[in-house]
C-alpha cells in the first residue's frame, strides 16, 4: 500500500471521480491554471481540460448559483471554496438553494453535488480565518457533512461524495494536507455516515473528527503508557452521524469524552451528548465530558492561539476526569 | 475578615428555617453577638446572631424564605472588603470531604477497639481488611488509576454511609446505579469515591467483591439478629404475665453496667452494627417494636385519694406518678436511657425525662431534667408549668433538648392503647392509656381493679426484646408498689 499525504489522496478521487464520469466538474478560485491553493487539484485542468476546471473570479456566492444551476440541469459540480471561511458569501446558495431544492420541488430537482475545502484555524491565520463550520452546516437537513481526517477517509470519502445525489460539504484541514498516511492503490469507496474505530480500548471512549482525530490518536497513545485504554471513534461524518457506533462504544466504556476543533456551544459535541445521554444513560458512570476551541474568536497570538485550540493535554485531561482520576 | 452568615440550627432537630425577619439592613454595622434577624425554626421563632464584627454586606435570603441548615444566608464583612469569592462560593462542597475523612478515622478506630468485642465480631472485620488489598491490585487502569481505587477500598464501603446531597439523595452515576441494581448492593451503604461522594463503577465493584468473600461472617451476624428478635417476641409476653401482686416481688437488678460520670459511649460491636444495620433496611430508620403491658393502678388510685385528702398541696395527677416512675425505672435501666449515636450508643446516667404535650402548632417534648431524683410534687409542678409555656410557644432551647426518654401520655383522651414513635436520639417511649376499671380474676373471685396499658417503643438497634420487657417489669412494680420509688 502506498504512502501519500491527504492531498494527494484527494487529488486522486478527484481524478478517479472525474475520470470514471465526465458529469462531474471542479470549479472554484485558483483551481485550475494555479493548481489549486493548496494543490489538490494538481494536474487536472492538464487532464480534463478548462471545460471541467473552471477558474472563477472571487464571487462565493456566485459561483456557488452556478454551481447548484449545474447540479439542477443533471451535471455534478464540486465547488471548491478557498477555505471554508470564504463560504460564509455563499451560504445562501447551499442553506437555502442546495439543501432544500429537492424538497422544495417535490423530488424534481436531486443535488448531486459536493462544497469542498480546507476548514478549521492553521497557525496564526487569526480570528476570521480560523473557523471551522461543521456544526452550522450539520444543522441543516438537506446537506451531508463529511469531515475526514486521514488521506485514507479522505480520499474514499471523497469519492462517496461525489458520487452522492444529495449536497455534501466537504470540510477537509488544512493542516491535514500535507500529513501522509496508507492508501490502497485499487479503487475503494467509504460510504458515508459510518464512523471509523481508529483504535480500540476499554476505559474510554474519545468520540471525535477530522483534525482532532490525530490529537485524539496521540491522547490515547499517551493514556495507554499510563495503562489507560481508549476507544477512539472517528465519526468521519458529522451528518449523518453514526449513532450506533457511538452507543456500542459508550455502552462498552461506560465514560466519553468527545473531541472537536470548533466551538462548544451548539457544537458537534453536543448532538453527540445528546445521543449519548439517549441511549447510554444506564451505562454512564460519569458526564461525557467536551474537548473544544475555547469560546472566544481564534486569537492572532501564538501562545494564545495555542491555548485557545483543543489539544493532546486537554484531551488527556477530560479522560483522566472522567475516569475520576486527577480530579 | 469576612464572616459567613449561615442559616444556623437552632433547634436540635432543625433541618431547614425559615428567615421570618431581617432585623439588620444591608450596610449596617454589627458587632458579633447582636442579633441579625429572627428565624422560625421546627419549634419556635429563634434569634439568629452575628458571628464576627463589621457590616452586614449582603443578605442572601428574603424574608419569609427558607434555607437549610448550613445555607450561607448573609455576609458580614469590612465596608470595603471583597467579598466576591464569598459570594461565588456560596454552596460549599467540602463540607463532605471533611465528613468522609472523620467518618474513616472513625472506622479505623473501631476496627481497633473489636478487640474487646466478642468473637463473632472478628471473622467479618477480618474479611472486610483482604478484599479491600485484593481490589485495589484488581482494579483495571494502573499506575495512577489505582490511588483512588485503593483510597475508596480500603475504607471499607459497607459499613459507610454513601454521601447523599443536600436532600438527602445519594449520589451515584447511572451505571452504579444499575450495578448496583443487578447486584444487589444497597448503594447507601457504599462510600463514593468520585466528586463529591458520587459512587462510581469501581466502588460497586469493590462492594461486592466485598460482599462477596465476606458472606459466612454476615449471615453469622445475621443469624444472631434473627435469633434476638425471637428472643423478644419470647420474653415480652412473660415479662407482661409477671406474677400478679401480692408479696412485693423482688425488683430486678440492673445488668452490671457502670457509668462514670454523666455518661459513657459504647462504640459499637460488629454484631450491634449488623444487628443494626439489618434492622433498619427492614424497618426504616428506626427500626422500633412494641411491648404491651397492662398495669394495675388501683394502688396508684388510692394513692392519689390518700395525698388529696392531705391538702391540695399534695394533689397529684396519675401522669406525674407515672413520670417519677419511669424516671425510677429508667434510672434502674440505663440500657433503656440511652442515645443512638450511629456509630455508639450513649449510655446515660441522668434521667432527663420528655414529655410529649399537644399544642395548637403540634407536638414538643419539653424536658424534666433528672425527672428519677425529684420529688412528685415537683415534677408535678413543673411538668404543668412547661406543657403550659409550651402550649404558649414560649419554651426555650434547652427546655426541649436533651431528653434521655420520653413519655406520651393520651389516658385522658380515652385512648386504651396506642403506640408512640421514638424521638431520636433517644431509644424509647412510653406509651400510657388510660386507666379503667376491670374485672380481674383474683384468689377465686372477679374483683375490680383499676387497669392501665402501657406501650414501649424501642429502638431495636439498642434495646432488644428482652432489655425492654425488664425494664417494662420494673416500670410495672413500681406503678403497682408505688412505696418502692421512696426506696
Amino acid at each position: 500500500m502506498a504512502v501519500i499525504t491527504y492531498r494527494e489522496a484527494l487529488n486522486q478521487a478527484l481524478r478517479e471521480e472525474m475520470a470514471r464520469d465526465d458529469r462531474v466538474f471542479l470549479m472554484g478560485e485558483e483551481v485550475a491554471v494555479y493548481q489549486g491553493a493548496y494543490k489538490v487539484s494538481k494536474g487536472l485542468l492538464q487532464e480534463f481540460g478548462e471545460m471541467r476546471v473552471v477558474d472563477t473570479p472571487i464571487t462565493e456566492l456566485g459561483f456557488a448559483g452556478v454551481g447548484v444551476g449545474a447540479a439542477m440541469v443533471g451535471l455534478r459540480p464540486i465547488i471548491e471554496f478557498m477555505t471554508w471561511n470564504f463560504s460564509l458569501l455563499a451560504l445562501d446558495q447551499v442553506v437555502n438553494a442546495a439543501a432544500k431544492m429537492l424538497y422544495m420541488t417535490n423530488g424534481q430537482f436531486p443535488m448531486p453535488m459536493v462544497f469542498r475545502g480546507p476548514n478549521g484555524s492553521a497557525l496564526q491565520l487569526a480570528a476570521q480565518h480560523s473557523q471551522a463550520w461543521e456544526s452550522w452546516l450539520a444543522h441543516i437537513p438537506g446537506l451531508k457533512v463529511v469531515v475526514p481526517g486521514t488521506p485514507y477517509d479522505a480520499k474514499g470519502l471523497l469519492k462517496a461524495a461525489i458520487r452522492d445525489d444529495n449536497p455534501v460539504c466537504f470540510l477537509e484541514g488544512e493542516m491535514l494536507y500535507n500529513t501522509k498516511g496508507e492508501v490502497p492503490d485499487e479503487e475503494y469507496v467509504i460510504p458515508l455516515g459510518k464512523a471509523d474505530l481508529k483504535r480500540e480500548g476499554d476505559h474510554c471512549s474519545l468520540i471525535t473528527h477530522g483534525k482532532m482525530v490525530l490529537v485524539a490518536l496521540q491522547a490515547a497513545e499517551q493514556l495507554a503508557k499510563e495503562g489507560i485504554q481508549c476507544d477512539v471513534v472517528d465519526l468521519r461524518t458529522v451528518r449523518p452521524m453514526d449513532v450506533d457506533a457511538i452507543v456500542a462504544s459508550v455502552k462498552k466504556t461506560n465514560r466519553a469524552v468527545v473531541v472537536e476543533e470548533g466551538w462548544e456551544i451548539c457544537g458537534v459535541g453536543a448532538q453527540v451528548v445528546d445521543y449519548v445521554q439517549r441511549n447510554c444513560f444506564d451505562y454512564l458512570d460519569a458526564p461525557v465530558l467536551r474537548v473544544h476551541q475555547a469560546d472566544t474568536p481564534m486569537p492572532y497570538a501564538k501562545a494564545i492561539e495555542k491555548a485557545a485550540k483543543p489539544d493532546v493535554p486537554k484531551t488527556i485531561a477530560a479522560v483522566k476526569k472522567v475516569l475520576y482520576i486527577d480530579d | 475578615m469576612a464572616t459567613k452568615v449561615m442559616m444556623e440550627a437552632l433547634s436540635p432537630t432543625m433541618e431547614e428555617g425559615r428567615l421570618a425577619k431581617w432585623l439588620k439592613n444591608e450596610g449596617d454595622t454589627v458587632a458579633n453577638g447582636d442579633v441579625l434577624a429572627e428565624v422560625e425554626t421546627d419549634k419556635a421563632i429563634m434569634e439568629l446572631v452575628a458571628r464576627g464584627d463589621g457590616v452586614l454586606r449582603k443578605r442572601l435570603i428574603g424574608e419569609d424564605t427558607t434555607a437549610p441548615v448550613g445555607d450561607l444566608i448573609g455576609i458580614i464583612a469590612g465596608a470595603d472588603e471583597d467579598i466576591s469569592a464569598m459570594l461565588a462560593g456560596a454552596g460549599g462542597g467540602d463540607a463532605g470531604a471533611s465528613e468522609a475523612k472523620s467518618n474513616a478515622k472513625g472506622e479505623a478506630k473501631d476496627a481497633a477497639s473489636d478487640d474487646a468485642a466478642s468473637a463473632a465480631a472478628k471473622p467479618s472485620s477480618e474479611g472486610a481488611a483482604k478484599p479491600s488489598e485484593a481490589e485495589a491490585s484488581s482494579e483495571a487502569p494502573a499506575n495512577k488509576a489505582d490511588a483512588p481505587a485503593a483510597a475508596s477500598a480500603t475504607s471499607a464501603p459497607s459499613e459507610k454511609p454513601a454521601q447523599s446531597d443536600a436532600d438527602g439523595r445519594v449520589l451515584a452515576s447511572p451505571l452504579a446505579r444499575r450495578m448496583a441494581s443487578e447486584q444487589g448492593v444497597s448503594l447507601s451503604n457504599v462510600q463514593g469515591s468520585g466528586p463529591g461522594g458520587r459512587v462510581v463503577r469501581r466502588d460497586i465493584e469493590a462492594a461486592a467483591s466485598q460482599a462477596a468473600s465476606a458472606p459466612a461472617s454476615s449471615a453469622k451476624a445475621a443469624a444472631s439478629s434473627s435469633s434476638t428478635s425471637a428472643n423478644a417476641g419470647a420474653s415480652a409476653p412473660a415479662a407482661a404475665q409477671a406474677k400478679p401482686q401480692g408479696k412485693p416481688p423482688a425488683i430486678p437488678l440492673a445488668p452490671s453496667m457502670q457509668i462514670d460520670g454523666d455518661a459513657r459511649d459504647v462504640p459499637l460491636t460488629q454484631m450491634r452494627k449488623t444487628i443494626a444495620r439489618r434492622l433498619s433496611e427492614s424497618i426504616g430508620p428506626v427500626p422500633t417494636f412494641y411491648l404491651t403491658a397492662e398495669f394495675d393502678t388501683t394502688t396508684v388510685a388510692s394513692l392519689r385519694t390518700q395525698m388529696a385528702s392531705a391538702g391540695d398541696a399534695f394533689k397529684v395527677s396519675v401522669n406525674d406518678i407515672i413520670m417519677k416512675a419511669t424516671a425510677v425505672a429508667l434510672a434502674k435501666h440505663p440500657e433503656c436511657n440511652a442515645h443512638w449515636l450511629g456509630d455508639s450508643i450513649r449510655y446515660h446516667a441522668r434521667v432527663h425525662l420528655g414529655m410529649a404535650v399537644a399544642t395548637d402548632d403540634g407536638l414538643i417534648v419539653p424536658v424534666i431534667r433528672d425527672a428519677d431524683t425529684k420529688g412528685l410534687g415537683q415534677i408535678g409542678r413543673e411538668a404543668r408549668e412547661l406543657a403550659g409555656r409550651a402550649r404558649e410557644r414560649k419554651l426555650k432551647p434547652e427546655e426541649y433538648t436533651g431528653s434521655t426518654f420520653s413519655v406520651s401520655n393520651l389516658g385522658m383522651f380515652g385512648i386504651d392503647q396506642f403506640t408512640a414513635i421514638i424521638n431520636p436520639p433517644e431509644v424509647g417511649i412510653l406509651a400510657i392509656g388510660s386507666s379503667e376499671t376491670k374485672p380481674v380474676w383474683e384468689d377465686g373471685a372477679f374483683v375490680p381493679k383499676q387497669r392501665m396499658r402501657v406501650t414501649m417503643s424501642c429502638d431495636h438497634r439498642v434495646i432488644d426484646g428482652a432489655v425492654g420487657a425488664r425494664f417494662l417489669q420494673t416500670l410495672k412494680h413500681l406503678i403497682e408498689n408505688p412505696f418502692l420509688m421512696l426506696y
